[in-house]
């Protein structure tokens, strides 16, 4: 036989017992030439775009999880930022009508999610962006699936704070229209980022794209635990190589999927994204792999040291599995959606302040944090301002992705359902910021040399 | 005509006649078995056997419903997968 037996029990109990799988298989689609000033046709165009290329990928998907016997557990479509395809509309809630449309074709085609209600602000704001911010609140609270996302800062153009202080209050409607803010789950504020996504919230078509681009999500952070599980002795140097190993075997996977998945849809393919992404089942949580590495509680001291290892290693892996690694790329650390981040918010070894010293090193940014509901808006914007800063000046992407519960202080349990999880409120400095982020206009891009 | 190649991969208590079964099953839709190897890991019974399904008239799919019967009445883990997923995760 080609393969020896303790090969193919390996990738078999990824799947059984580690909880390997797809994450996501998002379809980009450029939707620029449905544009019409004619809001109808144009809405129609848009539904019809997005429906028939939703039901091949979900049919076609699930062909090959079959074939494959690896589970895919989400199919999503991103689009063109929905700002960029509404200006020819004279309608002022023309968002708002494609916002509709889109979470009406997800839910027709099958597909859990569809990202790209968003748009691009780093310098500075075109009147339909100005209307697609406007309009967060309503769509967030008035449809399922629809996914949104602004960049607000990019290293080339350094951070628009006149964006960045309406997203502070922007955060706070959105959160007391929707319960326990859940509307705020679907939003991704951004600098950096990238056009080739797959994961929600943030993902969208970019306008770098070719028509259709498909890109892939791997997963696996219960194969990593159990392979640090393994090796408990060894120093962590061995470690870095039994991680980059396996990261290795994860993303060949995904790269076989994703390449035969875009042959079949007859779509080109685009790019793997390598992030390890928890889910809220024990036993696949970033955390819980720090926390097997020797770190007693996630955000205890050593945490950041712990997590720039585990991802270098995965992204050294992932770089010579597959030419395509792209997106996002990073360690995700979504607090509400990982039981081991949560279980360290619980616990008290984790606060805000630690997971913005992780993100630096690694992670792509405060995901899925619920903060007080009575949080001053200027101080959400502050908390932006300073994770998106990192991002910046470091030429990475960073996200932030904080839920304001109405009605809740810090200590006090959220529960958000689902995927999405529960988590317990984290504390906010009650020190603020107001004057300065008051100030506004556009932090300058900074200088990319003197590096330290 | 080329080889359609899939592993059968069987995890469980050691028994009589699981690869009697399994075998009588995939014989009976016209399925080539290609290679075999047991052994037991880990205190379970492990059996890897990789198929030619090019002559049968059976998808994946297919072949896993019918398997699950053995796979209920057993007690026993069985699944079904294209030979590619190995080659992409264990050969460069």
């Amino acid at each position: 036989m080609e393969y020896s037996i303790e090969e193919v029990m390996e990738t078999v109990k990824m799947t059984l017992y580690h909880n390997f799988d797809i994450r996501t298989v998002t379809l980009g689609i450029n939707l620029k030439d449905c544009i019409h000033s004619d809001i109808e046709v144009f809405k129609s165009n848009v539904y019809d775009r997005v429906t028939d290329y939703g039901r091949t990928l979900v049919s076609e998907a699930g062909k090959l999880e079959a074939k494959y016997g690896i589970p895919i557990i989400n199919k999503r479509i991103s689009v063109t930022p929905v700002s960029l395809i509404v200006e020819a509309c004279a309608e002022r809630d023309a968002p708002v009508q494609i916002a509709k449309t889109l979470d009406r074709a997800a839910k027709d085609a099958g597909i859990d999610f569809i990202g790209g209600y968003g748009a691009l602000v780093q310098k500075g704001i075109t009147k339909a962006d100005a209307l697609l911010i406007d309009s967060l609140p309503e769509v967030l609270s008035s449809t399922e699936r629809v996914c949104a996302f602004l960049n607000v800062a990019s290293t080339v153009s350094g951070m628009n704070m006149d964006a960045v202080i309406k997203l502070g209050k922007t955060l706070r409607e959105i959160s007391n229209r929707t319960e326990n803010g859940i509307g705020c789950t679907k939003f991704a504020v951004f600098s950096n980022a990238p056009e080739d996504n797959p994961f929600m919230a943030g993902a969208f078509h970019g306008i770098g794209e070719p028509d259709f681009s498909l890109n892939i999500g791997i997963s696996g952070p219960g194969v990593v635990r159990s392979v640090v599980e393994k090796n408990k002795d060894c120093d962590l140097t061995a470690l870095s190589e039994v991680i980059k190993r396996t990261a290795f075997k994860i993303t060949r996977a995904g790269e076989l999927i994703g390449r035969e998945l875009a042959s079949n849809m007859n779509v080109p393919f685009g790019i793997v994204d390598i992030s390890l992404a928890s889910t809220t089942k024990v036993g696949d949580s970033v955390a819980g792999i720090v926390e097997m590495m020797g770190v007693e509680k996630m955000g205890a001291p050593g945490s950041t040291a712990a997590l720039a290892l585990l991802i270098d290693a995965v992204k050294k892996g992932g770089a010579m599995a597959s030419g395509n690694v792209g997106g996002l790329s990073g360690t995700f650390i979504p607090v509400s959606e990982d039981s081991g981040m949560n279980a360290a918010v619980k616990a008290g070894a984790l606060s805000i302040e630690k997971l913005e010293a992780l993100t630096a090193v690694c992670s792509v940014g405060l995901d899925m944090v619920a903060i007080p509901g009575d949080t001053p808006a200027e101080t959400i914007s502050a908390i932006i301002a300073d994770e998106l800063s990192i991002g910046v000046v470091n030429g990475k992407t960073t996200g932030v992705r904080l839920i304001p519960v109405p009605g809740k202080k810090a200590g006090d349990y959220v529960n958000f359902g689902g995927l999405l999880g529960e988590t317990y409120v984290m504390d906010v400095s009650a020190f603020g910021s107001r004057d300065f982020i008051l100030r506004g206009g556009r932090m300058p891009s900074p200088i990319t040399s003197m590096r330290n | 005509m080329s080889k359609y190649l899939v592993f059968i991969t069987v995890i469980g208590k050691d028994q009589k006649g699981i690869i009697a079964r399994i075998s009588n099953a995939v014989y009976k839709h016209n399925i080539n078995i290609e290679d075999l190897n047991q052994k037991v890991m880990e205190g379970y019974f492990v059996m890897t056997m990789l198929a030619d399904m090019s002559d049968s008239s059976m998808t994946i799919p297919e072949l896993k419903k019918e398997l699950s019967v053995i796979e209920k009445e057993m007690g026993l883990s069985i699944q079904v997968q294209h030979e590619d997923i190995f080659k992409a995760m264990h050969r460069v």
